[in-house]
């Protein structure tokens, strides 16, 4: 009884943040004004981030909030809102080559999709990590992206030193 | 039926914390009116009650019948919702806050944690849903239409971004020696007597949480979103009525869970100072320390003046920052080197 309450509890919570995420996405490329894309973005940020609470990972679903949610769109909604955004509108932005290019990758995105629906996918591999353990503790999430995936994780930070020194000499470039 | 008490064990908890905070949001503002009065050589409050001890409440009935003016230059949809994330926000980051330890109901086995989540990335959701909580100030700001509310909050959205760098590196520290992001096992590491408590371990990480932790919620030396004298009130010109009053109440909401945060990571939690007093409840303790940090935000609010707004970014990145790195360099070498 108590076991399907709580099935019954997360299948609601699981459906209710996946249409919400979805009609979100939609707003964020139907919008005409730009914070109101980004704040839809924040709100389809923010179901997925529930959706991987749903799958036991809260570590992920945190970051998803903090470096997304928090920081990405945060320093999006800055920019926008120092452009004038009134022209933007009256200038009503119509480009024809962007929509054929954004409509190509939209239909080879969305054949992508399918693709990794029906084709089968290998199996996870086992080992001693197994979900619930990865899921439920930071400390073996940071165990692994430590040791076994060091060299990408090393490599993803000297992107980053070089493209905020690359940020720091584009911006005093002008003085 | 474990389910089912375990449900009401979670409302009831939730709606106690909820009416906590409320009062407490309620009074600290009597508090901070008065103790600056004081500073300032005056009364402060004093003719609502004794001591002026429902001034929180005339102020509650003023805001909540005054007239609620939307501009109309405002994107109004979002001018009505930013209080909203703003309240909100707060209230929600005290859902991880540790008030207590746990006791036994008397005459069964039922254990009662005092706290509403004990959750294993609990510092992490206090800062993700801390850094949602500034979506409230930055697009109230925008949303109003007035140039005033728009500087005020694009120096928000800067000193939020600024700040969260430094108060996140310094708090690293404290995590490395616990070794847990779960709130309560960093209390727990800290048991057995006020010399056991993180301050003397990571006292240059106590020191930048507390600056970062001002600025964070914009408070007086770092008061550029709403700084009186030169924004006219900055990001909420023009808010008036309950929205303003639900921006304030966000404020000090997010005053509240800072100190308490500074509770739970320096000063031991719920842990008595002295093992010998451990028979005076944790809720005490906690409440009675938490109490000093709101004291000390109030105090220091009454006697540093403002800085400049180049002077904020600059102290942020080029002195916060490279401290908050050392001091987290010297902590890991240390603890590795301890073994």
């Amino acid at each position: 009884m108590a076991e399907n309450f709580g099935i019954l509890f997360q299948w609601l919570i699981f459906m209710g943040m996946a249409f919400v995420s979805i009609i979100a996405s939609l707003m964020v490329i139907t919008r005409k004004n730009p914070i109101h894309s980004a704040l839809f973005m924040v709100l389809t940020l923010l179901c997925v981030a529930v959706l991987y609470v749903l799958l036991h990972s809260p570590f992920i679903a945190i970051i998803q909030v903090i470096v997304y949610a928090g920081a990405i769109v945060m320093l999006i909604v800055f920019v926008i809102m120092l452009l004038d955004l009134e022209e933007e509108l009256r200038s009503g932005l119509k480009i024809v080559s962007s929509k054929v290019i954004g409509g190509f990758l939209a239909v080879l995105f969305l054949l992508g999709i399918f693709y990794a629906a029906v084709a089968k996918s290998p199996a996870g591999q086992t080992g001693t990590y197994t979900t619930e353990k990865m899921a439920t503790n930071v400390k073996d999430v940071s165990e692994v992206l430590f040791t076994k995936y060091l060299l990408p994780f090393e490599i993803i930070s000297i992107l980053l030193v070089a493209a905020i020194i690359g940020a720091v000499i584009l911006s005093k470039k002008r003085t | 039926m474990q389910v089912l008490y375990l449900l009401i064990e979670t409302v009831v908890k939730c709606v106690v914390v909820f009416a906590c905070l409320m009062l407490s949001v309620a009074y600290l503002t009597w508090l901070e009116r008065k103790v600056l009065g004081h500073i300032q050589i005056r009364f402060g409050p004093n003719r609502c009650g004794p001591f002026g001890l429902l001034q929180p409440f005339s102020d509650g009935i003023k805001a909540f019948f005054k007239e609620d003016l939307v501009p109309g230059r405002a994107d109004k949809a979002i001018f009505v919702i930013s209080p909203m994330i703003s309240i909100i926000s707060a209230i929600a980051l005290f859902a991880v806050i540790p008030f207590g330890n746990e006791f036994t109901i008397p005459g069964t086995n039922w254990v009662v944690k005092l706290r509403i989540a004990d959750i294993d990335i609990g510092l992490l959701y206090i800062f993700g849903i801390a850094s949602l909580g500034e979506f409230g100030i930055v697009l109230g700001g925008w949303s109003s239409g007035n140039k005033f509310g728009l500087t005020g909050s694009l120096r928000a959205a800067a000193q939020m971004i600024s700040y969260e760098v430094a108060l996140g590196i310094s708090i690293i520290g404290v995590i490395i020696l616990s070794q847990s992001l779960r709130l309560s096992d960093i209390i727990h590491q800290q048991a057995g007597g006020f010399w056991n408590w993180n301050i003397w371990y990571q006292p240059v990480a106590f020191v930048l949480y507390i600056i970062c932790g001002l600025a964070e919620i914009n408070r007086t030396p770092f008061d550029m979103p709403e700084s009186e004298s030169e924004l006219a009130c900055g990001f909420n010109i023009e808010y008036s009525s309950m929205k303003f009053a639900l921006f304030f109440m966000a404020e000090y909401a997010h005053m509240i869970t800072m100190g308490a945060l500074a509770v739970t990571l320096f000063w031991g939690g719920w842990q008595a100072p002295l093992p010998q007093l451990d028979f005076i409840p944790g809720v005490v303790w906690f409440c009675g320390k938490l109490f000093v940090f709101c004291f000390f935000f109030i105090w220091q609010r009454g006697t540093f003046p403002r800085l400049r707004y180049d002077q904020i970014m600059k102290f942020g990145w080029k002195i916060l920052f490279p401290l908050a790195l050392i001091n987290l360099l010297i902590t890991a070498l240390v603890v590795l080197l301890k073994g």
